[in-house]
């Protein structure tokens, strides 16, 4: 069996994963693949999450990829870096950039194991600032001076690719390099509210082929999160694993606690069990049976018989998913413009919808009291139902 | 999926030559390694270079584990029972490790890498 076949059969324990660590968000980007805004009521306390940790050092995993929401805005949030940290477990976290001020710079400076992804979705605040929101890219780049004032090289600045910045890439590459920052870029999935801005904004066929040359000419110097293995059959496999993860070495922990497969597939479907329930997150990582079925052998159905399987795999499970294509299936993006075919034929609006949403509500929410009673002392709740509704 | 990992799946397999590493000098794993053990060997992660690496099997997972007791690594080797036409196999898997700095020459020179 080779490694990649293995690493398909899951291993005991994630390489690394992604940990939400809270719904709340002072942003509200219009393609958060977890829907975030709002704190859940049920987020885990600290003493909850130091168990997390305690499991995850256990288990060896050698590092989580923090993020939210916005992590930084739990007042514990630092605590909980240290804590892993100090247990073996090494941090990177994704952050908008609104608390790196200048003491947090100096602080992340001086950690070996605490790495940052400043999100960044343009390089000019107008395409910026279209999908992360007014003042979004001013905050990024005040948290990007504070980081370089500290000396703190090699953070990472963190691009969702889309239709508005792919035209950007050089610029892009140009500013992560003017900080000594590294440049990442990461594939814009159909999830959360996502899932509603996809069709928009998701990279036509031409700009894919324009970014995996990108990319390809570049090699290490740009990091993906392994996130463009769909288009390995342009011309062979980008720098990473090129498989898909999900469940297999990696997943994702909510900020309630639930295990999904993936950070992309925050989903009934994909929910594996919850780090509160007995045994805890080993438990749910070694026995969990929809992490069963994602590491048993697939047949790669209709795509098994494509001559570019064996570099693409299929694709990804969440994006078909989310944009209603069978996860045995082309991905929405693939090279050969199969999923495009399928989208046209399946009709707009075929995927399924994400099933938690903490997006904060537009303004004040209206309420309607309902009518007046028809007299001053009816007590009949349906009196002047009937009348009205005959009407 | 989002493991930022740069791993080569290449890693530790035959390839060319293992060019400026010494079979005869002292070697020794970073301490900023971490090394996981798996049912096919093990797997490394440099928290400096925030790399991947993989060992195919669990002999090179003994070698680098007894470095530290080894003026040399062909010592190591021969210790795990690396046999002379094997040897090459190990420089090369070895060599990719120093490569990509999981393992570093011994003595190193003082001042930290960042």
């Amino acid at each position: 069996m080779s490694l990649m076949e293995q690493f398909e059969r899951g291993l005991d324990a994630p390489i690394c994963l992604t940990w939400e660590l809270t719904y709340a968000c002072n942003l509200a980007c219009v393609h958060c693949l977890s829907s975030s805004g709002r704190r859940d009521p049920r987020e885990l306390s600290m003493a909850e999450c130091q168990q997390v940790i305690d499991a995850l050092q256990r288990m060896q995993v050698f590092y989580v990829n923090i993020g939210g929401g916005e992590p930084t805005v739990r007042s514990d949030f630092w605590e909980l870096v240290d804590y892993a940290t100090s247990h073996q477990v090494g941090v990177k976290f994704s952050t908008n950039g609104v608390k790196i001020d200048e003491y947090a710079a100096r602080r992340l400076a001086a950690s070996n194991y605490v790495d940052v992804q400043i999100s960044l979705d343009g390089a000019t605040a107008q395409v910026n600032d279209a999908v992360r929101g007014p003042g979004s890219y001013a905050i990024a780049r005040r948290a990007m001076d504070h980081l370089r004032a500290a000396g703190f090289a090699g953070f990472k600045l963190s691009v969702v690719m889309t239709r508005h910045n792919i035209g950007q890439l050089d610029e892009l590459k140009a500013l992560a390099d003017s900080y000594r920052a590294q440049l990442r870029l990461t594939r814009l999935r159909p999830s959360g509210r996502g899932a509603d801005t996809w069709p928009e904004l998701h990279p036509t066929a031409v700009q894919q082929r324009q970014l995996y040359d990108w990319l390809d000419a570049r090699g290490e110097q740009v990091l993906t999160g392994d996130s463009f293995f769909h288009l390995a059959p342009y011309g062979g496999p980008l720098p990473g694993l090129n498989l898909c993860g999900a469940g297999r070495v990696v997943c994702l922990i909510d900020p309630v606690g639930d295990v999904y497969a993936c950070p992309f597939a925050i989903h009934q479907e994909f929910l594996a069990g919850n780090v509160r329930q007995l045994g805890g997150f080993e438990r749910v990582w070694r026995s969990s049976a929809l992490f069963a079925e994602l590491r048993a052998p697939s047949s790669g159905g209709a795509c098994r018989s494509c001559g570019f399987f064996d570099s693409c795999r299929g694709g990804c499970m969440a994006a078909k998913f989310f944009t209603g294509l069978p996860l045995d299936g082309p991905d929405p993006e693939c090279v050969r413009g199969l999923g495009e075919q399928a989208l046209q034929a399946a009709g707009p609006a075929a995927g399924p919808r994400p099933s938690a949403d903490h997006s904060r509500r537009r303004g004040p929410v209206p309420v309607t009291i309902g009518r007046p009673p028809a007299r001053a002392c009816d007590e009949n709740p349906l009196a002047g139902l009937a009348a009205e509704s005959r009407g | 999926m989002s493991t930022d990992v740069p791993a080569s799946w290449r890693a530790g397999a035959p390839g060319g030559p293992a060019a400026g590493f010494d079979l005869d000098r002292p070697w020794r794993l970073d301490d900023r390694v971490a090394v996981r053990p798996e049912p096919f060997g093990a797997l490394l992660y440099h928290f400096g270079t925030r790399r991947l690496s993989f060992l195919k099997n669990t002999t090179v997972l003994e070698v680098i584990r007894s470095l530290g007791d080894h003026p040399s690594v062909r010592s190591a080797c021969a210790a795990a029972g690396i046999g002379p036409a094997a040897l090459p196999a190990y420089e090369r898997a070895l060599a990719t490790l120093a490569e990509s700095h999981m393992i570093r020459e011994w003595p190193v020179s003082e001042g930290r890498v960042s």
